[in-house]
C-alpha cells in the first residue's frame, strides 16, 4: 500500500466530513468498547493476564533469534520451509518464486495486515495471477478497490447499500437488501474460487516455535478453507510473531479475541503445522511460511521495542477518540490508529508520516485498554522528540519551543514574561475579551476565538490570594 | 549476505544474550498462564457456551441412539437424510435410521458432515479436531450442516488440557488441529453477526455416554 501518511491532516479533514463514516464509527465503536468489557468481566483476572501476556511477548523478543531459529527447525522437520524477506519486495519476490514453481494460477486469500503491508496483491496480479480475498470485508474492499480502515472490520466504514450496489454491479445478480442475503451471495460467489484454487494466502496470528506452526484465527472459516483446499498454502506473518509453546499461544488468544470482538474465543482457531502427511487426505502439498522484517527488527532494543507485543486486536483504535472522529483511512497507510502512529513512522520512516505522532490525544485510553500493556501515549511522546532532533516541524515552531524551554528554566524571567503576555493579550481582547486572530497560532483561531486572558498570570493572583 | 542472515545479524545486534538455555527452560515447561476459573462442572459449563456460541448440544445419548437422533434433527431441519462422515462413523447402525451415509473427505456440494471430535473445551464450549486419515477436515468444513460426536468423557476445562491429552495420546502435532466453536459467522457488514459465512450454517453437537 502507498504510504500517504504525509497528508494526515488533509485525510483526517476529509474524514471528518464524510457523515457516512462517522456515523458508521459511532455505532462501530459502541458495539467493541461494549462487548470488550463484557467478555473480560467474565474473565475476572484481566490484570494478571496482561502482565503474563505482556511477558511472554518480552520473553521472546529478548530472544527472538533463538525461538525464529527453532520455529525454523520444527517447521523443516514437518516438511514445510520457512522464507524469509527483508522487505515487501522480498516478499513479492518469493511469491513469484513460488508461483512459478508450482505453476498457480489462481489464489484465495485470507484476511492478513501483512500482505497489505507488501502489497501482495498487486504483486501476483501483475504477474498475471488471479487473486481473490475471501474475508467478507476484504472481498468487498477489493470490489471497490479500496484499502482497509480497520484492522480487524476492515469495512467499518461503508453501509450495506454500498455493498448492496457494489455486489449488483461486479456479481450482476439483482440487487439484494439485507445483510443475511449479502453473505449468502458472497459464499457462493467465492466457494468455486476455493475449490479452483491453486495457492491459498493466509498470515498467520502466532506462529509457534515448539512445533513449527502457524495459528490463524478467524470467523467466517475462509482462513480454514484457504489453507485447506488448495495445493500450496503460504503464511506470510512479521518475525514478532513467534511465541514459545502452545500453552502461550493459549494464553495470548484468550485475550486478541476479546479484545478484538468480545468473543470468547473465534469461530476458527486453527494449528497448521507442514504440508499434509502420508496418510492424510486433504490439506495442502506444500506449506511456505514467509517471514517479514520489513522495519522490525530496527526496532529491537530501542524506546519502541515494545510496540512489537502487538497482537494486532484492534483495541487501541476502538477506543481511541481521535481515530474514532477521523476513521482509519486518514492515517494513510495500513495500520490505523495509536498503534498505526506508533508502527508506520518506524516502518515508512519518521519523515514520511511527521503528522501522526499528533494523531492522539494523549488522554491514555489505548495504553489503558492494550491487552499486552503497551505504553501507546509514552511511545507517541517519545516520536514528537525525535521529530523535533530531526528538525521535522517548521521553523516557527521549533523556535517557540526553544524560547519557551529557555523561559521555563528561568522562573523570575518567565514570571515576567508571562505577566506581560497576560496584559498585552488582555488589552488585544478588548471589550468582547475574545482573540479572533493570534500571529503563529492559527491552528487555534482560525475555526473559533480563543477567549483572551484576563489580565493576571496564576503565579500573581496565588500570590494576592495567600498575602489575604 | 541473504536475507536471512541479514535479519539474524540485525536482531543479534540489539539482543543482550544469543544463549539458547532460558529458552529450552522455557519450552521444556509448558507453563500456562493464569487459567479462568470455571463456575459449574464441565459438560454443564460446555452446553452453557457451546449454546451462547450458537451450537445446538443434544444428548447425552448412548451411540445406539446416535443415528435415528441425526435422522430426527434432519427432518426437523428439512435436510436430506444423506450425510458424508468420517471412516470411524461406518459401523453405526445407519440403515435402520434410514440415514446414508458415505465416508469419505467432503466435496463443495455436500450438505451434511458427521465427524467425532478430538476432545471438547468446557472453558469456551469449543470443539478441537485433528486432521488426519480416519478424520478429514473437510468433513466439518465444506458442509452446510456439521454434525459432530463428543463423549462427554472427552470433555476437558482448558485449551491447554487438549494440548496435554494431545501430547499424552499423539506425541506430535497434526498438520492441522482445528478448534471449532459455533457455525461460521461474519459481522465485516454494519457489525451486524450474521450465521453462515464460508463454513457451516449449524453445528449440533451430540454428547454420548459409553
Ligand atoms: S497496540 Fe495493543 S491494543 Fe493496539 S492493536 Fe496492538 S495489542 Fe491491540
Amino acid at each position: 500500500m502507498q504510504v500517504a501518511s504525509g497528508r494526515f491532516k488533509q485525510r483526517a479533514h476529509d474524514g471528518l466530513e464524510n457523515p457516512v463514516l462517522r456515523n458508521a464509527l459511532l455505532k462501530s465503536q459502541g458495539k467493541f468498547v461494549v462487548t470488550r468489557q463484557q467478555a473480560f468481566d467474565e474473565l475476572g483476572n484481566l490484570g494478571e493476564l496482561r502482565a503474563a501476556a505482556a511477558a511472554v511477548r518480552d520473553h521472546t523478543l529478548e530472544r527472538l533469534d533463538t525461538y525464529l531459529t527453532r520455529f525454523e527447525t520444527e517447521v523443516r522437520k514437518a516438511g514445510g520451509e520457512v522464507l524469509w524477506a527483508q522487505t515487501a519486495e522480498d516478499v513479492q519476490r518469493l511469491l513469484h518464486d513460488i508461483c512459478a514453481r508450482h505453476g498457480v494460477r489462481l489464489a484465495v486469500k485470507s484476511k492478513s495486515m501483512v500482505t497489505e503491508e507488501c502489497e501482495v496483491n498487486q504483486a501476483l496480479e501483475t504477474a498475471g495471477i488471479e487473486v481473490v480475498e475471501t474475508d467478507l470485508g476484504e472481498y468487498i474492499l477489493q470490489l471497490a478497490n479500496e484499502p482497509p480502515s480497520h484492522i480487524v472490520a476492515p469495512v467499518v466504514h461503508k453501509t450495506k447499500e454500498e455493498v448492496a450496489a457494489l455486489f449488483e454491479r461486479h456479481h450482476g445478480r439483482p440487487r439484494l437488501h439485507d445483510i443475511p442475503a449479502l453473505c449468502r451471495e458472497a459464499r457462493e460467489v467465492l466457494r468455486p474460487k476455493f475449490l479452483a484454487a491453486d495457492l491459498g494466502i493466509s498470515g498467520a496470528n502466532f506462529i509457534i516455535a515448539e512445533t513449527g506452526t502457524a495459528l490463524i484465527v478467524t470467523n467466517e472459516g475462509n482462513g480454514r478453507l484457504a489453507t485447506t483446499l488448495p495445493r500450496v498454502h503460504v503464511a506470510i506473518t512479521g518475525i514478532e510473531k513467534v511465541v514459545p509453546t502452545l500453552e502461550d499461544a493459549a494464553l495470548l488468544l484468550r485475550l486478541l479475541t476479546r479484545s478484538a470482538t468480545g468473543q470468547p474465543i473465534t469461530n476458527y482457531v486453527s494449528l497448521l503445522t507442514g504440508p499434509k502427511r502420508a496418510s492424510d487426505p486433504d490439506g495442502p502439498e506444500h506449506f511456505y511460511v514467509i517471514l517479514v522484517d520489513n522495519g522490525r527488527s530496527k526496532l529491537l532494543g530501542g524506546e519502541l521495542q515494545p510496540i512489537l507485543r502487538c497482537i494486532r486486536c484492534g483495541a487501541c483504535m476502538n477506543h481511541c477518540p481521535v481515530y474514532q472522529n477521523v476513521g482509519g483511512h486518514a492515517y494513510g497507510w495500513v495500520y490505523p490508529g495509536p498503534m498505526g502512529a506508533v508502527l508506520t513512522p518506524s516502518f515508512v520512516g519518521l519523515e514520511n508520516a511527521r503528522d501522526l505522532p499528533d494523531a492522539s490525544t494523549l488522554c491514555g485510553a489505548c495504553a489503558a485498554v492494550c491487552p499486552v500493556n503497551i505504553p501507546l501515549p509514552d511511545m507517541l511522546r517519545q516520536l514528537r522528540v525525535q521529530r523535533m532532533e530531526k528538525r521535522l516541524r517548521p521553523w516557527t515552531e521549533r523556535a517557540a519551543l526553544k524560547l519557551w524551554s529557555w523561559l521555563a528554566a528561568r522562573p523570575h524571567i518567565y514570571g515576567i514574561a508571562t505577566a506581560l503576555a497576560a496584559r498585552l493579550l488582555h488589552c488585544f481582547g478588548g471589550k468582547t475579551g475574545l482573540l479572533h486572530r493570534l500571529p503563529f497560532a492559527s491552528g487555534w483561531t482560525d475555526g473559533r476565538d480563543l477567549p483572551a486572558p484576563q489580565g493576571h498570570t496564576f503565579r500573581e493572583l496565588y500570590k494576592q490570594e495567600r498575602q489575604t | 549476505m541473504n536475507a536471512r542472515d541479514a535479519i539474524f545479524a540485525r536482531i543479534r545486534q540489539t539482543l543482550q544474550t544469543t544463549d539458547a538455555s532460558a529458552m529450552e527452560t522455557h519450552l521444556a515447561r509448558h507453563a500456562r498462564g493464569p487459567l479462568p476459573t470455571l463456575s459449574a462442572d464441565l459438560v454443564t459449563r460446555f452446553r452453557e457456551c457451546a449454546t451462547r456460541l450458537e451450537s445446538t448440544v443434544a444428548g447425552p445419548l448412548t451411540a445406539a441412539e446416535v443415528p435415528a437422533a441425526i435422522a430426527r434433527y434432519l427432518d426437523e431441519q428439512k435436510l436430506p437424510r444423506r450425510v458424508v462422515s468420517w471412516p470411524g462413523m461406518a459401523s453405526f447402525d445407519w440403515k435402520s435410521a434410514g440415514v446414508e451415509i458415505e465416508t469419505r473427505p467432503a466435496r463443495g456440494d455436500d450438505l451434511i458432515g458427521v465427524t467425532g471430535v478430538f476432545c471438547g473445551i468446557a472453558e469456551t464450549g469449543t470443539l478441537m479436531l485433528l486432521s488426519g486419515a480416519q478424520t478429514p477436515p473437510t468433513v466439518s468444513l465444506l458442509p452446510e450442516t456439521h454434525i459432530a460426536l463428543l463423549p462427554v468423557a472427552r470433555i476437558v476445562a482448558h485449551m491447554e488440557d487438549g494440548f496435554d491429552l494431545l501430547r499424552k495420546e499423539h506425541g506430535s502435532v497434526p498438520r492441522a488441529i482445528n478448534f471449532v466453536s459455533g457455525p461460521s459467522r461474519t459481522a465485516d457488514i454494519e457489525q451486524t453477526v450474521t450465521l453462515g459465512a464460508h463454513g457451516p450454517y449449524r453445528v449440533l453437537i451430540i454428547l454420548t455416554t459409553g
